[in-house]
């Protein structure tokens, strides 16, 4: 296979990777409701930022999602480390088998442990088992992330700054955690992006007042089609996009 | 403690309390009887395990396997050439590669929506074959295994593309030179040295397409319209407005249990492990 036959279908692959989702944002910018084009028009940012349920879903995504990458960076940077130190290889085998376990089923099983819980302590389903079953499945990405920087990392540099009296504490603080620095922020901005999109666990898993937007837009996916749809896609894809290339600039 | 046990810990707490656990609970859920109210109750019974063999839902088992198959297929119809293009593509690789990337990392919900708003009766394909005269009512492209299929492949081609793009750059092109050299047809030497070669991508790839496709909830329950289409959509059916716990928990296992089986014998094989 040679000459323009790859090149031709490549063509095409990436045509149907890209297509869908510039037409989806540039119909965003349509003026009528219909998916012909009758004219630029803002009309539909406008009424995305006026409904007060896409700004109570974006509102309960930004602290669940700040709240979940907050910790999974701690934890996730925590744990990178100690492996580095001295493989632990039975948890990483239970982090990466957060990894390949189907969402639906990480979603059930988190809901079985919510429930199986509350019936002891009478609690309900809300921010903070959202908060929890996301920090739970972020971890991993965490630990990946800063794994591979660690790996670059020289031992003898910790090591040094122990002979020269550091604590073992103190060489993680001054030596080792500006080293990871880069790496820990694009980890998170990582974890930020899982969080923030996911739908299925935290569907299952949330309770009246932590409607996330992924769960709203879902609502308005599942109602039919509208152009507001089109212009909170046009947001998150621009959103998700910029933190996705800081995330992989700072891994350089 | 030291440092390295006290950097462990929390990770332990979680992954223990929130990861393991949980999926130990689902699996002795299976074994129990199911709650008049939701939930589960005694007797323990295998009668969860038997249902599986219902034709009800071994008709749902094997729509799921044949549309994870035949979208890694067209996963590999699609992905193979452009790997192939980008393994040889030179110094713009690196643009190409994030090209594929790039969709990628949108949200998975809007790229799901996005098959919507092109498939449905007054959507884009629909309107412009209308307006051109084509035809005169809508197709009906949205709510079918054909949409689902499509969605599929939409969102997990990408998976395909890497490994299979990390096989073919590192194959020796002097093999398919020599062959060339020999005399060989541009599709005998693809299909006799290039295509055997990069045997290893192309395991890799196929497994990492069709395990999240073999777990799909989302792609099959909004482009799949209300039927449960898919081992996914039954384990959440069986959760929420089924109320049939143990059984939901019978079908996540059978679920996990496959993907996990095919990613393992994926990292037995040194080659596909270094493609990972």
């Amino acid at each position: 296979m040679k000459g323009r036959g790859p090149g031709l279908v490549a063509a095409l692959a990436l045509v149907f990777l890209h297509a869908p989702l510039v037409v989806l944002v540039a119909f965003s910018f349509n003026t009528g409701r219909f998916t012909v084009w009758e004219g630029f028009s803002l009309v539909w940012y406008r009424a995305a930022l006026a409904d007060p349920q896409l700004a109570e879903g974006l509102w309960n995504s930004l602290v669940i999602a700040g709240c979940a990458a907050s910790l999974a960076t701690i934890i996730g940077t925590l744990v990178a480390y100690g492996m580095w130190r001295r493989p632990a290889p039975l948890l990483a085998g239970a982090l990466y088998l957060s990894l390949l376990t189907p969402e639906v089923v990480t979603g059930v099983s988190l809901l079985a442990l919510f429930q199986g819980g509350f019936r002891f302590l009478h609690l309900r389903l809300g921010f903070y088992t959202v908060i929890a079953a996301h920090t739970a499945f972020s971890i991993a990405y965490v630990m990946i992330v800063v794994s591979a920087r660690l790996r670059q990392y020289d031992r003898s540099l910790e090591e040094a700054a122990m002979d020269l009296g550091a604590t073992e504490w103190g060489a993680f603080r001054r030596v080792t955690l500006p080293y990871l620095a880069p790496a820990i922020a694009s980890a998170a901005l990582l974890a930020l992006v899982v969080s923030f999109d996911d739908y299925v666990i935290t569907s299952l898993v949330a309770g009246i007042d932590s409607e996330t937007l992924p769960m709203v837009v879902y609502a308005m996916a599942r109602r039919g089609v509208s152009p507001v749809l089109n212009a909170v896609s046009a947001f998150i894809i621009v959103g998700f996009g910029s933190l996705i290339v800081i995330s992989q600039r700072l891994q350089k | 403690m030291t440092l390295r046990a006290w950097s462990l810990l929390p990770a332990r707490l979680v992954s223990t309390f929130l990861l393991v656990v949980p999926l130990g609970i689902v699996l002795v859920y299976c074994f129990l009887t199911r709650g008049d109210y939701g939930g589960v109750e005694q007797p323990w019974t295998l009668e969860n395990v038997e249902r599986l063999a219902d034709p009800l839902y071994l008709a749902i088992l094997w729509r799921s396997l044949w549309l994870a198959g035949a979208a890694t297929g067209l996963a590999a119809l699609a992905g193979y050439p452009l790997a192939l293009f980008i393994a040889r593509s030179g110094r713009w690789r690196n643009l190409w590669l994030q090209l594929v990337l790039l969709p990628f990392w949108t949200s998975f919900l809007v790229r799901t929506y996005a098959w919507i708003f092109i498939l449905r009766d007054t959507g884009l394909i629909n309107t412009t074959l209308i307006r051109l005269g084509l035809i005169h009512s809508p197709l009906p492209l949205l709510y079918n295994d054909g949409a689902v299929l499509a969605g599929l492949v939409y969102n997990y081609l990408p998976f395909f593309v890497l490994p299979l793009y990390a096989t073919l750059e590192r194959l020796d092109n002097a093999l398919p030179e020599a062959a060339a050299d020999l005399g060989a047809s541009p599709w005998r030497t693809f299909w006799r040295i290039t295509l055997p070669l990069s045997r290893p991508g192309l395991v890799a790839g196929s497994v990492l397409v069709f395990v999240p496709c073999l777990g799909a909830y989302l792609t099959p329950d909004l482009l799949g319209g209300g039927k449960t289409v898919m081992l996914g959509n039954l384990v959440q059916n069986q959760f929420t407005s089924s109320r049939d716990w143990p059984f939901g928990a019978a079908v996540s296992m059978v679920v996990l249990l496959a993907s996990a089986l095919l990613l393992a014998g994926l990292l037995r094989h040194k080659t596909a492990r270094e493609l990972l």
